[in-house]
Order: C-alpha cells, then structure tokens, then sequence
C-alpha cells in the first residue's frame, strides 16, 4: 500500500503531471490572444521542478513504492540536467513556434510528458518503471515529432521514428519477459532491478538469461542511437521540427544513458563480463559509422544527426568499461552531450524564421560577416563537439578514454581517438562555411530578435567555454552519485 | 603581483583580445591601438619575468600550483626555467612586431585578426609555462584554434586546404599524446610532470610512450616526413601567421620534447636517438635541397625552416647519444645548448624573413621568386634589410643563425665526424638557397614593371625590421646573456639525461 512517503518522494513527478494536465485545461479554456502565455507558464512549471528534485534531494539512495522507483544521485543529476535543457529547448523554440504558428498547448504539455518520462526513466528500480518511462518518453515523441502535420517530412520522419520504436520496445520487452522468467527458474520470478542484481547465481536457465540481456541491450541500444540500431536518428533529426530534435538530442539523451545504466549495472551488473564486449562492438560500430558518414552530409541537421552516433558511441566507451569510473565519465559526457547538442541547435533556431528554415550547411555561409557573435557560439559548439580542448567537449572524450583506458581495454580508447581525428573534419568544415566563405548574394541569413533565445543561447555556449575551463565540479558531482 | 607573474602573462592578452573583439569592425583603429597595448604591455611583464627569473640558481622557479580538478589531482601548475624565459620573451617580443606588421595591411576585420593573434600568444606563453601534462596538453591543442582562423580568414587563395590540413595533421599527431598521458596516468595517478619524470617504466612501455610523444611533437617541428602540412600553412598564411608559426609554434614541438621526451622516457629516447638524429639529417640536407628548387619565396623559407629545425632535434638527440654512449658531459651540453640557441634565433631569423616576404607582397601581391628582380633599385633600405637576415639564415658569423648551428656541429662532431659532416652541408646548401633568392629578388636588371613601382619600407615596416635585425645582431655578436639565462637549465636537462629508468 502506498504511503503518503512514497507520494513525497515521487512529489517532482506527481507535481509536473499535475501542471501538464493543467496547462491543457489551460490550453483549452484561453483565448487565443493569450496562448504566448503559456510559453512562460511551460518554463516556469520547469523551473519550479529543478527547484523540486534539488530541495527534495535525498542524503542517501532512497526509494518508494515497493522499490519500483528510485530516487538518488544518479537520477536526481540527470533530471535536473532533462529539465534544464528542455526548459531551454522552450526558450529557443518560441519564435520558431510563432513564426509557424505551432504555439500552442499540445507543444508544451507533450514536452512536458516527455520529460515526466524521462525522469521515470532515470529513477526506475523495476523493469516495469523502466519500460513505463520508456513508453511516456517515446510516444510524446513520436507525437511531438509530427507536430507540424502540415509539412511533408515531419509526418514521414514520425511513422518512421514510430514504426522502428515500437519495434525497439517490443524487443525490449521481450528481453525483459526472458530476465523474468530466468529469474523464476530457480528462485522466485522477479522485475526488481535490485533483485535481478544476482539471477546469474542462482537461475537454471542461464541461456535464457543472456538471450534476455542481448534483447535488452537492442531497445538500449535504439534508444541511444548506437549503430548498428540508428537507423531511425538522420531521418527523425531532419524531419522534425527543429525544436523537438533539439530536445531529442538532448533530453532524450540524458534519459538514454540513465536507461542503460539502470538496466545494465543494477539489473544486470552480475554479467558485465559478458555486455561489456558487447556494448564495445556497439561503440566501435557507432563511431565507424557516425563519423564516416557525417562527413558526406550536406544537411546540417543530417551531419548533427550522425555526429550525435559518433557521440553515443562515446558515451558506450565509458559504459562500457563497466565500473563507478566508467558510468561517472558516461553520464559527464552524457551531460556535456545534451549542452552541446542544446548550443548547435540553437543557433540554428537563432537563424530560422518565417519561410527559411536554416537547415543546409550551406546556409550558414559567411554567418561571421552578418553576425560575428552567432558564427562564434557556433564556432564554440563546434569545437566542443569535435572535442578540442580548452572547450567542454574535449575533456568529456578525456573521461571516456580514460575509463576504457582504466578498464584495460587501451585498443577501445585508439579506436576512439582515431575516430576523433576522423570526426573533426565535418566540425571544421562548419566553421568553414561560417568564417572562411563569403556569403552568397542571396543570402537569407538573419539572427531571431528574441531577446531571450539570444541571452540563453549565449549562455548555453559560453557555458561550453567556462566549463571547458573549470569542469572540476560537474565532474566531482558525477563521480559522487557513482560513490567515488 | 610577482606571485602570479606567470598567469598575468598568459591571461593578459588572451582576456585583452576581448575588447579588442568588442572594439568591433566599425572602428577598426581603436583595435589596432587596444591589441597595440596589450601586446606592448604583455612584452613589458615578460621583462619583468625576466628580472626576476634568477637564472644562477636554475630549475623551476616562480611556481604557481592550484588544484584545478580535484578527483583527478589535475592542477593548474605554472612554472619557468631558463628556456621557458627565454621563448616567453621572444613570444612576447614577436607578438608586438606582427600586430604592427598587420596595421594596414589587414583591412578585413581587422579586431578579429589581431585578437586571434593576442589569444594564439597568451595560449603559446601558457603552453611555455605548463608544468601539469594535461594543463599543457589542453593548450597545446588550443592553439590550433585561432590559427586555423587566421590562416582561413586572412591567408591565399588555397587557404582552406592549407587550413584544414594543418589542423587535422597537427591533431592527428597530438591525440596519441593523449592516450599516451591517460596510460601514464594509470600508472602514477597524477598528471604532474616532475612525478612523472620520476615514474619507473619498463623498456616496452618507454618504446610506446616514446613514439606517441614522437609523432605529437615531430609533427610541430616539424621533422620529416611528417613537415608537409608546413610548406602549405606557410604559404597560405597571413604574414603575421607565418611569421608566429615559424618563429614560435614550431618551437612547441622541440620544447615538447624537452619537457616530455627526455625526463618521461629517457631510455627509449636513448635508444632510438639515431632515429631522431638520421631524420634531422635528412631534414637538413634533404630539405635544404628541396628548398633549392623553390619557385615561392615563401614556400622557400618554409622549407628553409625544416632545414633549421633539424639542427634542434639534432642538438637534443646529439646530446642523449654523447652522454649514454660517450659519457661526454661537456659535449653533450655543447649540443643541448646550440640547440637552445638555434630555436630563439631561428625564431627570429625565420620571422624576419616572413616579414621581408610579406613587405613584398604586399606590394606586388605574388609570391613568385620569378616576378621579382632587381628590388634593390627602388628599395634600398629594404634591401639592406632583406640582405642582412638572408646572411642570419645561412648562419653567417656575427649573426644569431651562426652560433647555434656551429654549437650543434661541434658536438656533432664529438659524437660521430659522419654526422657532422652531413649537418656541415648546411653552410653550402644553406648559403646556396638563400644567396640565390637574394640573387632573383633584390639584384639584378628590374624586368618586370610593377617592381619598378614599388615603394620604399614605411615607417611601421622599417620599425619592424630595425626590431627583428637588433634582435639578430644582438644574438649573434654576444649570445653571452641568452646562454647564461638557459645555462642551468640545459646543465640540468643534460644530467636527466644520464638517470637510467629501468
């Protein structure tokens, strides 16, 4: 039965469904005059939930409802980190929204469930949470992806986003029927990560058990866009509104990797011998095919599209070396990810209004003549996402590398760096384009006078800079929520 | 104030960029003089540094330590020796004469240019002071930034493919650097370099660390093979980029190897010293041949500088084959000490001619030695000028490219009479390329008539040429001061050289 605790621990959640529910009656009931309002309420409902998780952070791990969900550090850094970025994905996307007169409730309150989502994910003690969270995080996307049902790719880019998910989830699932039933033969069935913890021990059916993990491993692997599961990342980052893939780049990410880790090391910890290679194939598949095929891009939402592959098989280098040192680096780069991915993004949305979508590479030639100060928050997206130092990106691929290094797996790390130097190509040639080029004649090229988006989006890529240079305490928190 | 001698230094005109950036396009003079006083106000600490280095006691002094990332133990460790002083003051000095040789001949964006040029030499500074590997390593990388900018925004007509190959072929080098300093750190827990010239290490472990710290820092000298990204830099660079990029980023590479190759791995370093000295061999004959047949000045003095740079690598590699085979202190301190003074005078020597070259094309906007001939007609003074540091780049006595290359050949000598002989070419090959150029361009009948219309050096040109020939002359006629203020240094650096790790 549960208590009026379990109610408070869960009081983030709880609050951001009450609000979401909320903001829909809202929707429904105001003029339309009035609906730029609810652009605020949105940030300030986001806001008000970053002040929940840090006021309500617990001193140890904690969970309710029978274990179902758990609230520590791990998650309460990643949801503060999904309800920063989306909040800034609502400030970048306001102009976009008027200019293509998509502001409205159903943005803000998909959003928002999207997030509640996430921070199940994240917070997830049973299997059941994680596929809860899961399945609330996916179809507001998919919904959120065919938000501009008017325009041709976005439609297409949702049924192909839904068709591959669905797929995904149902592998999951399967995989997760597998663990269950391994974990009744032999003892009592269970979907308790905690319990799950030792089946390898115990179970009559360790076959099963490992077709279960390889299962599971799939709808990770999906959800984080790990080759060779990525099929579904260019066309959803092209055909989407560029908000939403602003927040699939970001949010979505952070709640990807807190999935992986809930499922891998609490459920699955026992058999990290066993997807640790795994999960290293998956990275070395992801960084070969990211940035190799990035560089042929000519569409710049394409080419983030396949750095963020690249990425994740970063992220799948710390994963994958399997200890508090490994998960600590992946969840900073994980973290680093979502702010870089937030700055590209948004200055792509800075570049975009009404009739011109900024989305070629192209489009953004000569940016440094029209708008020095856009080109350089590009230039320092950029080089954070090629992972130069002194900017965020560079020292999140230092973690990485040292975790596989420290996991003794020195020929993960070589495979990383020299798809590093591969990798930096398609970066420089944005810069190129911005600083090197003359602008065309044509040029359509004008920043958004928003005062908000500009101030945030300063701040979101300076934040790259300054982090570069004192990154001392996100990683110290990081490596406190793994106890080190 | 003198606490933080060194962080003034680096910090100063990295932040001073700023509102030289802010200055903006619309007023371009403002951040002519705003960059102006920055670099003269960095130049004025660095002599402060100066003073106050007590260069009789040696070693690392005026030592700044926080800890910066405190789970890793990774601290913001600054400090200088002789050597450090010495490129930190010519890094300083360059850094005023190619914001005047940029007064009006940028006239795209100016605040842009000069502030990349003041955060390139707050970063270079930085990189001569580090004394934590992964500080280092971080500003090592980051200088990449800015000039892949200058080179992109203000070089030639092939600038993005000279842009693009120098960033990734300098990357490419670097990030085995990294792998490199991530295992030591499995090892020592610590990124500090003085700890980690104490680690023990196995022969195997010293032969691989060896080579990613080779191709890091060969690839900055650059030494062959890996030199071809430098003829097409050069090129395409804006004179002001060529001329930091040979006078002082070049010199990353060989200070690389001083601070990194012999204190981490000196076994491996011993071992495979007659790789480091046969390819400084090849670089200074090889390349002095290739430079011959140049028909871009600039190119040629790219070349040239390879040339030159072997002579370094040769001195530092000269030094481990004297004192581990020979057990000739003294000799090997010779070698070591040439080398010193060949990367300040090669510094400025390379410099001043980029700058010759570029007062040329600034005029005639080509680079081909074949549109010029008989300069020397219409400009004179610069003539004496373009003739002085052609004598300085063949190593004529009495300028600063003599010293140094004599030093190095004589250790040379000491070690194996074959290998001096083969550095000894240099004086022919050397004489031979430059004298030739000096031939094509300055003597001769004027054939082509825009040369005729060339005018003479203005004042800003003439006080950037007056700078680099006192700088030249005053090196090459009484290196006495430069030798002093490295001396301790380099005696300590040769007695690492004998510490067996094994």
């Amino acid at each position: 039965m549960p208590t009026i605790n379990d109610i408070l621990i869960l009081l983030p959640e709880f609050y951001l469904v009450a609000a979401a529910c909320l903001l829909l009656l809202l929707d429904a009931f105001m003029k339309s005059e009035q609906r730029p309002l609810l652009h605020w309420i949105s940030i300030a409902v986001l806001l008000v939930a970053i002040y929940l998780v840090i006021a309500g952070q617990p001193e140890q791990a904690i969970t309710a409802f029978g274990g179902m969900f758990v609230r520590d550090d791990v998650a309460e850094i990643l949801k503060v980190f999904a309800l920063g970025t989306t909040a800034m994905v609502f400030v970048y996307a306001r102009p976009y929204l008027i200019d293509r007169k998509l502001l409205g409730g159903e943005f803000y309150t998909l959003m928002i469930f999207a997030v509640i989502g996430i921070m199940l994910l994240v917070s997830a003690g049973n299997l059941v949470t994680v596929y809860l969270g899961l399945e609330l995080l996916s179809l507001s996307s998919y919904a959120l992806v065919a938000l501009n049902r008017d325009a041709k790719l976005p439609p297409e880019a949702a049924i192909k986003y839904f068709v591959l998910g669905a797929l995904a989830s149902g592998m999951l699932l399967y995989g997760m029927s597998m663990v269950y039933g391994a974990s009744g033969m032999g003892g009592t069935p269970s979907l308790d990560l905690a319990q799950l913890h030792n089946v390898m021990s115990y179970t009559t059916a360790p076959t099963l058990l490992l077709f279960g993990l390889i299962f599971m491993i799939v709808g990770i692997g999906f959800k984080l866009g790990a080759a060779p599961f990525h099929m579904w990342i260019p066309d959803v980052y092209q055909g989407a509104p560029t908000p939403v893939t602003t927040f699939i780049a970001s949010g979505s990410k952070l709640a990807a990797f807190g999935m992986a880790y809930r499922l891998l090391d609490a459920g699955m910890g026992d058999l990290s011998h066993h997807w640790q290679l795994m999960l290293a194939v998956l990275a070395v598949a992801s960084l070969a095919i990211g940035n190799l095929v990035a560089i042929v891009q000519t569409n710049l939402k394409r080419m983030l599209a396949y750095s963020t592959i690249s990425h994740m098989g970063y992220l799948l280098l710390g994963l994958s070396a399997a200890g508090p040192e490994g998960y600590a680096a992946a969840m900073f780069y994980a973290i680093c990810y979502a702010l870089m991915g937030v700055a590209a993004f948004g200055v792509m949305l800075a570049l975009t209004r009404a009739g011109f979508e900024c989305e070629e590479i192209a489009d953004l030639k000569g940016l440094n003549q029209k708008s020095p100060w856009m080109a350089f928050l590009m230039l320092l997206a950029m080089f954070s996402l090629a992972g130069v130092p002194p900017l965020f990106g560079f020292w999140a691929k230092v973690l990485v590398l040292e975790a596989a290094i420290h996991a003794n797996m020195l020929w993960l790390a070589i495979v990383g760096i020299v798809f590093a130097i591969i990798g930096l190509y398609y970066y420089l040639y944005v810069v190129k384009v911005m600083y090197f080029d003359k602008p065309a004649e044509d040029s359509a090229l004008q920043v958004q006078r928003d005062k908000p988006l500009r101030v945030v989006l300063s701040l979101n890529a300076l934040s790259l800079l300054v982090l570069g240079m004192y990154w001392g305490p996100l990683l110290g928190w990081c490596r406190r929520a793994f106890g080190l | 104030m003198f606490n933080h001698l060194l962080s003034l230094l680096i910090w100063l005109p990295v932040v001073g960029a700023i509102p030289v950036l802010l200055a903006g396009a619309a007023r371009p003079n403002l951040a002519r003089w705003l960059s102006m006083l920055v670099a003269v106000l960095t130049f004025v600490v660095s002599l402060f540094l100066l003073l106050q280095y007590n260069a009789d006691a040696g070693g690392m002094q005026l030592a700044e330590s926080y800890l910066w990332i405190a789970s890793w133990g990774v601290h913001y460790g600054l400090a200088v020796d002789g050597i450090s002083v010495a490129l930190i003051v010519m890094t300083t000095f360059v850094g005023i004469l190619v914001i005047a040789g940029a007064w009006e001949v940028i006239q795209d964006k100016p605040h842009q240019y000069m502030a990349a040029m003041l955060m390139l030499e707050g970063l270079l500074i930085g990189v001569f002071c580090a004394t934590d590997a992964l500080l280092f390593y971080a500003l090592f990388e980051a200088i990449l930034i800015p000039m892949f900018i200058l080179i992109g925004i203000w070089g030639g007509p092939r600038r993005v493919y000279a842009t693009l190959k120098f960033f990734i072929y300098t990357f490419f080098g670097s990030v085995f650097m990294l792998i490199a300093l991530l295992y030591l750190y499995q090892k020592a827990h610590t990124f500090d370099l003085a700890t980690l010239a104490a680690l023990p290490l196995t022969f195997k472990e010293q032969a691989w660390i060896f080579f990613a710290f080779l191709i890091a820092f060969a690839i900055k000298v650059p030494m062959v093979p890996v030199h071809t990204w430098l003829p097409d830099a050069h090129v395409e660079a804006p004179t002001g980029g060529s001329v930091v990029l040979a006078a002082v980023m070049l010199k990353v590479g060989t200070y690389g190897m001083l601070r990194f190759i012999l204190p981490i791995v000196p076994d491996a370093g011993a071992h495979f010293a007659w790789l480091i000295i046969a390819l400084s061999l090849i670089a200074i004959v090889y390349i002095g041949y290739v430079a011959l047949v140049q028909e871009d000045m600039k190119k040629l003095v790219a070349y040239s500088s390879v040339a030159h740079m072997g002579f370094v690598t040769l001195g530092i590699f000269i030094a481990f084959a004297l004192v581990r085979e020979q057990g000739s202190t003294d000799m090997a301190l010779l070698g070591m000490q040439g080398a010193m003074i060949q990367m300040i005078s090669h510094g400025f020597v390379s410099g001043a001619m980029f700058t010759c070259i570029g007062v040329m094309y600034d005029r005639l906007h080509t680079r081909q030695i074949k549109d010029y001939g008989g300069v020397i007609n219409v400009m004179p003074w610069f003539g004496f000028f373009y003739v002085l540091f052609a004598m300085a780049n063949c190593g004529l006595p009495g300028t600063s490219g003599f010293v140094g290359e004599f030093m190095v050949i004589l250790a040379s000598f000491a070690a194996n009479p074959w290998i001096a002989l083969f550095a000894a070419f240099t004086l022919i090959i050397g004489a031979a390329y430059t004298l030739w150029l000096v031939k094509r361009v300055l003597w001769g009948e004027i054939t082509n008539p825009h040369v005729a219309e060339m005018k003479e050096i203005n004042g800003r040109e003439t006080f950037v040429l007056v700078a680099f020939a006192a700088a030249v002359l005053a090196l090459g006629i009484w290196p006495q001061p430069l030798v002093h203020l490295m001396d301790s240094s380099v005696s300590q650096l040769v007695r690492q050289l004998a510490i067996h790790k094994i």
